[in-house]
Parts: C-alpha cells; sequence; structure tokens
C-alpha cells in the first residue's frame, strides 16, 4: 500500500491528478477549503499503488506520494 | 597616471570609467558618442574581469545594465538621446530596483531622429526621471574633458552609495573635443557592501534571497517604496549638489549656464566686464539636484539672470523656480545643433544693461 | 516507508497564484527540481518574465531577478557576464518572448549566450485577460482576434525553436508539452538537458514548453489539455530541433 498526503489548503480542485490515476482512486472531495476550492481527496487509500502519476501532474505540488 | 594626455572627452570618460572599476559596458552604436563604446571594446578585454558586449539595441543594452547591476558588478552604457529616449523603460526600472550604474548621454538635437550635432535639449528628459514614474536620477554636467573624468569616477561612488542610476549629461561637443587631461589616481571611498545583489543563494548562506525587482503590487507598499526612494532623493539634495561660482559676488547681471554652453557664457562675461558690465557665472554642475541655494543668493543683489541653453529653454525653468520672481530672468537659446557665440551672449546682456536704463 | 515523490525544496512555500489547472505550475516544478537535482540551487539565478509568471520570483528559491517585458534575455545576459558561475535561467510565456521580446530572444541565441530559457507557449496573453499571442493558432479567437485570428490580416503564429533553431549560435533548442504525465517526464528531462548544458559550458539552450490556459480559452483544465494536444502539438510539433554534441 502507498500514502497520499494531500495538502488540501493549497489544492485548487483542478482535477487534472484525478484524470490521469490509473485507478480512478481521486475524486473532489465534498470539503472546501480556505480559498473556496473543493480540493482533492482519495477515495480507496488501499488500492493505491503509489505511481506517483497525480503528484506529477498536480499543478500546485499539493500531493505528497511514499510507498 | 598623473601625466598630462590629450583625449577626446568621449575616450577620457570611458578609461576614467575603467580606472573607476567598472568592469562592464553593454552599449550600442549612434553619434555622436560611438568612441565611448569603440574604446571599451578595446580596453575592456584587456582588463581581467572585463566585458564589453555590443547589444542588439539601446533597449537590450540597459536591461544587460540592470542584470549587471543586479548581480553586484560596475556598469555603464552610453548613448545620445534617441537612444537615452529607448533606454527610458530600464533606467525607471533600474531606479525602481534601486540598482547602481552609470548612463552617459552625449546630447544631439531633437526632437525624433534630429541632427548629430550638440544640444542640451534634454535636460527635462534627465532631470525630471525620464522614464515613466515618480523619480530622480543624479544628473552630472562636465564642461571640459578633465571634468568628464572626475565626473565619471564620482559617478561610480554615487551610485553605489545611493543605489541608484548616476547619468552623465554631455553636450556632443563634450565627447568629440580633444583637451589635455590628467587621469586622477582612483580611490575608492568606503562604501556599503552590496549585500542585496544576486550572486547565488541557499538556505543559511547568511542572508535572504536576493529578489532584483520593482513590482510591488499591493499599493501600500509601493507608496512606501516611494516614499523610501524619495527620502533618499532629500539625502542628495542636502548632500551632492554641486555648482561653480564666477564672479557672482558684485554682479548686476547672473547667467546660468551648464556644459560648453557654460565656457562660452565664461568667455562672454570676461568681455563685458572689460566693457563694465558687472557679470557673474553660476554654472550647474549637478543638474539635478539642482542648485537653487547660489542663485537664491544672488537673486538678493543682481539686477537679472539670462539663462543660455542649446535649447529652446529647459533649465530656464528651474531659474525660475529658484528666484521664485524676485528678479527678471531671460532665457537665450539656440538650437538644432547651433552652439550661441560669445558675440550673442555678449549682446543679450548689453541689451538687459540697455533696457534696465 | 519512503517517500515517492513530494514537492521540491526549490520552490518556496508560497503558494502559486496561477488558475487552478493552469500547467505553469507544473513547469515551474520541473524546472525547480532540475536545479535541485543537479545541485546548483547555490549557484542559480532566475529572471522572471512580464506575464502570468511576473510573480515567479516568490516560487523558486533562489536568488532572482524580475525583468521588464521581453528583456529577460538581456537581463540574464547581464547578470551570467558578470558572474559566470552561476546558472542563470529566465523563464517567459509567448506574449513576452515572441513579441516584444523578438529581438532579445534572437540575439541571446545567436551570440550562444550561456544561458538556459524556458519559453512557456500557451498560445495567448494570459496575464492582461486572453488577447492575441504571436503564437495562437489561426482561426483561434481572443479578446483581440473576436472572430479568430486571420493570418490575412494579422499573419501567422510563430515557431520561435524552429526559428532559433537555424542559427548558428544555440547549443540545444527541444520543444516539449505537460498535457500527459509522459510528456511531463519527457519535458523534465529536456528541462534539466537545458541546464546541463549551461553547466558544461556549452550555451544557449532554450525547451519550450507547450502549456495551457484553461481561463482564457474558456474550457475546463481537461478539456484545455485535450485542446493542446489536438490543436497546439500539430502547429508545433515536438521534439529536439537542435542538439551540439
Amino acid at each position: 500500500m502507498a500514502k497520499l498526503t494531500i495538502a488540501t489548503e493549497i489544492c485548487k480542485g483542478c482535477g487534472l491528478c484525478a484524470d490521469v490515476c490509473p485507478k480512478k482512486l481521486l475524486a473532489l472531495s465534498h470539503d472546501i477549503n480556505s480559498k473556496g476550492y473543493h480540493p482533492i481527496a482519495i477515495t480507496d487509500q488501499e488500492k493505491c499503488i503509489g505511481c506517483a502519476f497525480c503528484a506529477r501532474m498536480c499543478p500546485d505540488a499539493v500531493i505528497k506520494v511514499e510507498k | 597616471m598623473g601625466q598630462k594626455m590629450l583625449m577626446k572627452g568621449n575616450e577620457a570618460i570611458a578609461e576614467a570609467a575603467i580606472q573607476a572599476g567598472c568592469r562592464f559596458f553593454f552599449g550600442y552604436p549612434i553619434t555622436p558618442q560611438n568612441q565611448i563604446p569603440e574604446y571599451m571594446s578595446k580596453r575592456l578585454p584587456k582588463v581581467e574581469g572585463g566585458c564589453f558586449l555590443q547589444a542588439e539595441s539601446e533597449v537590450a543594452a540597459i536591461n544587460m545594465v540592470y542584470g549587471a547591476a543586479g548581480a553586484g558588478a560596475r556598469v555603464m552604457t552610453s548613448s545620445s538621446s534617441p537612444g537615452i529616449s529607448l533606454k527610458q523603460e530600464g533606467i525607471s526600472y533600474i531606479v525602481g530596483a534601486e540598482l547602481p550604474c552609470v548612463i552617459v548621454n552625449m546630447v544631439r538635437g531633437g526632437p525624433g531622429l534630429g541632427s548629430i550635432q550638440p544640444a542640451q535639449s534634454d535636460y527635462y528628459q534627465s532631470t525630471r526621471g525620464g522614464g515613466h514614474g515618480d523619480y530622480r536620477m543624479l544628473v552630472l554636467a562636465p564642461s571640459s574633458v578633465q571634468e568628464a573624468v572626475e565626473l565619471t569616477q564620482k559617478a561610480f561612488d554615487l551610485a553605489d552609495k545611493y543605489r541608484n542610476p548616476v547619468l552623465i549629461m554631455g553636450d556632443g561637443l563634450i565627447g568629440q573635443m580633444m583637451e589635455p587631461v590628467e587621469m586622477p589616481e582612483y580611490v575608492k571611498p568606503e562604501l556599503p557592501e552590496k549585500t542585496w545583489a544576486a550572486t547565488g543563494w541557499k538556505p543559511g548562506c547568511g542572508r535572504d534571497r536576493a529578489i532584483i525587482n520593482s513590482l510591488y503590487i499591493d499599493p501600500n507598499v509601493l507608496e512606501q517604496h516611494n516614499r523610501k526612494l524619495f527620502a533618499k532623493y532629500a539625502v542628495m539634495e542636502q548632500e551632492e549638489c554641486r555648482w561653480q561660482e564666477e564672479m557672482t559676488d558684485d554682479a548686476d547681471y547672473v547667467i546660468v549656464a551648464y556644459g560648453t554652453t557654460a565656457r562660452i557664457a565664461r568667455s562672454a562675461m570676461r568681455k563685458l566686464r572689460e566693457n563694465g558690465i558687472k557679470v557673474g557665472l553660476i554654472r550647474p554642475i549637478t543638474l539635478w539636484p539642482f542648485p537653487n541655494a547660489p542663485i537664491q543668493k544672488a537673486a538678493e543683489h543682481a539686477k537679472a539672470f539670462l539663462t543660455v541653453e542649446m535649447s529652446m529653454g529647459q533649465m530656464v525653468d528651474d531659474v525660475r523656480l529658484a528666484v521664485n520672481g524676485k528678479k527678471p530672468v531671460e532665457f537665450y537659446g539656440r538650437t538644432g545643433g547651433i552652439v550661441p557665440t560669445v558675440r550673442e551672449i555678449v549682446e543679450q546682456i548689453e541689451n538687459m544693461a540697455k533696457e534696465a536704463k | 516507508m519512503a517517500v515517492v515523490y513530494e514537492k521540491t525544496k526549490m520552490l518556496t512555500d508560497k503558494p502559486l497564484h496561477y488558475c487552478p489547472g493552469c500547467t505553469h505550475g507544473i513547469i515551474h516544478r520541473l524546472v525547480a527540481e532540475a536545479i535541485d537535482e543537479l545541485g546548483v540551487q547555490d549557484k542559480a539565478i532566475g529572471v522572471a518574465p512580464v506575464g502570468c509568471a511576473v510573480f515567479a520570483y516568490d516560487y523558486f528559491n533562489c536568488d532572482m531577478m524580475e525583468a521588464a517585458h521581453g528583456r529577460a534575455p538581456a537581463v540574464a545576459t547581464g547578470c551570467k557576464r558578470v558572474n559566470p558561475n552561476n546558472v542563470v535561467f529566465t523563464y517567459q510565456g509567448d506574449g513576452d518572448l515572441a513579441s516584444i521580446g523578438a529581438a532579445e530572444i534572437t540575439h541571446a541565441a545567436t551570440r550562444g549566450e550561456n544561458i538556459t530559457v524556458i519559453f512557456v507557449n500557451n498560445a495567448i496573453y494570459g496575464m492582461t485577460g486572453g488577447q492575441m499571442a504571436p503564437t495562437t493558432l489561426p482561426g483561434q479567437v481572443t479578446t483581440t482576434s473576436p472572430y479568430g485570428r486571420d493570418p490575412n490580416h494579422c499573419g501567422y503564429p510563430i515557431r520561435v525553436s524552429e526559428m532559433l533553431a537555424t542559427l548558428d549560435g544555440p547549443a540545444y533548442i527541444a520543444r516539449v508539452s505537460v498535457h500527459d504525465v509522459k510528456h511531463i517526464m519527457e519535458a523534465k528531462k529536456a528541462i534539466k538537458k537545458a541546464f546541463q548544458m549551461q553547466i558544461e559550458g556549452k550555451g544557449f539552450a532554450l525547451v519550450e514548453v507547450l502549456s495551457s490556459c484553461p481561463t482564457n480559452w474558456g474550457m475546463t483544465p481537461q478539456e484545455a489539455l485535450k485542446w493542446l494536444q489536438e490543436n497546439m502539438i500539430p502547429q508545433y510539433p515536438l521534439g529536439v530541433k537542435k542538439e551540439v554534441e
């Protein structure tokens, strides 16, 4: 299992990470951050393979990936 | 050094700059200042750490100056009127980013392409900033090749002291004429270290990250920045104002003139004194800050002032501001590259004296 | 657990001001990672442009200079000539580099100025609100080409990389894209190479990065990347345009 750490406060909810996730594990959260964006969230941490595609695609360096 | 050499003004300025530690020159050809880049292109590659680069335009040249000054170097560029107009955007950025550099303007006739003959019609542009925004440059106006040498060296020190560009304003003639000149041995005064320069940074290296910048998007911060710049200009006005006075003590008529025009005015003054008219001369050496003090003092006793310029009348405004209505301020100017003659100035004063009677 | 991927220390903690889904952030990260991986943070000096990346000096964690519009290559030239050991790069958009700064980039390139240029091409002026750029595609609607760019009226887009590759001066010129992860990895390689060239003293290196502008293109970030892929890449073919040994 891999671990994603998402800096939700600086996420702008563009969703580009969700599109590139090979397992389709990322979706916008219902929460709203202080900037007014719905930040991205992982739907099933267990299934994350730690490929870091999401982190490489993210324009705001929001995601840290550990494995 | 120390021995007298016969040098062209432009070349003497270039050599003086090198003596003062200028190792970087970025320029673009334009008459009548070409001997400065030419001299630099010959000399700088032979000086340790020296670099001359002919830029693709005046615009590029002044931005190379910005980059070199931002990296902490003593750097110079030179041009003539139309070229200086092109540099104005960059000069404004340099002032905004508080970078030291020396800029030479060998002024030629304008507007537009104008002529290649000497003129003083860039006075407004030089003394009021020149580019966009609210700012000042120190403007030094030599009237001999020897003085050009001394002021050029001083310019680098002043630029570093105030982190502000210094403009050497010659009038074409100063650049082109040959005079005997003694290259003084340059002694660098104590100046603040350039800890603000962008030279490479890493966390814990003992200073903040250098950001060479003139953008202050927050209106309050920009206003603060402008106030800081103007506090600096206030110190310059206090400390750096230079002028030369000749025979003003008993003068009924005071001529105010700078650069080449002051030399002609001096001859006119002597001639008029021989003819029994008491004439004095005030020669501003710094055009900004403008020497108000000697003019105000002379306004106490003089009958009238005559400002002589190679323009349609620009510095005369500053003379009138200094005199502040106390005495008449007349103007005599030639333009288009025509240099006023001694005889013309003599006639002007004689007419003023006649009218007074 | 080992870190597979995290934000490089060559970027400051300041949150990027770019619009959601704007690829400037990706390109910033690639540049920062390249500098970090080459171990030259302490030598790096970045020159920011005028345009959307005007605040780049807040993001790159090294000494920075902010240049006038289009003049970054001239500023970088002055800086590099003073301290040749510094690793000097410019980060410029298409309006900045290909329009107002066309002379400065061309001459820095032909001089073989030993600097690295990151050229972000998104076919539009972003910061000023979506006006036509020198790289705007024929037919593309912008706020100053409201009926679509008509080449008969205002000319054709400039292929900067191909144009500069005709010069003898440059050491390395490549065009890359950041519309998907594979291309991002390739872009990173090219950017790193462009810095490597400078470090080795080989001379002028430029990487043109095709980028998106969802806000001014009037698209979602996803649509914008698709549009980039389908419309920009045919106009601006990817690949290495010049490389000296």
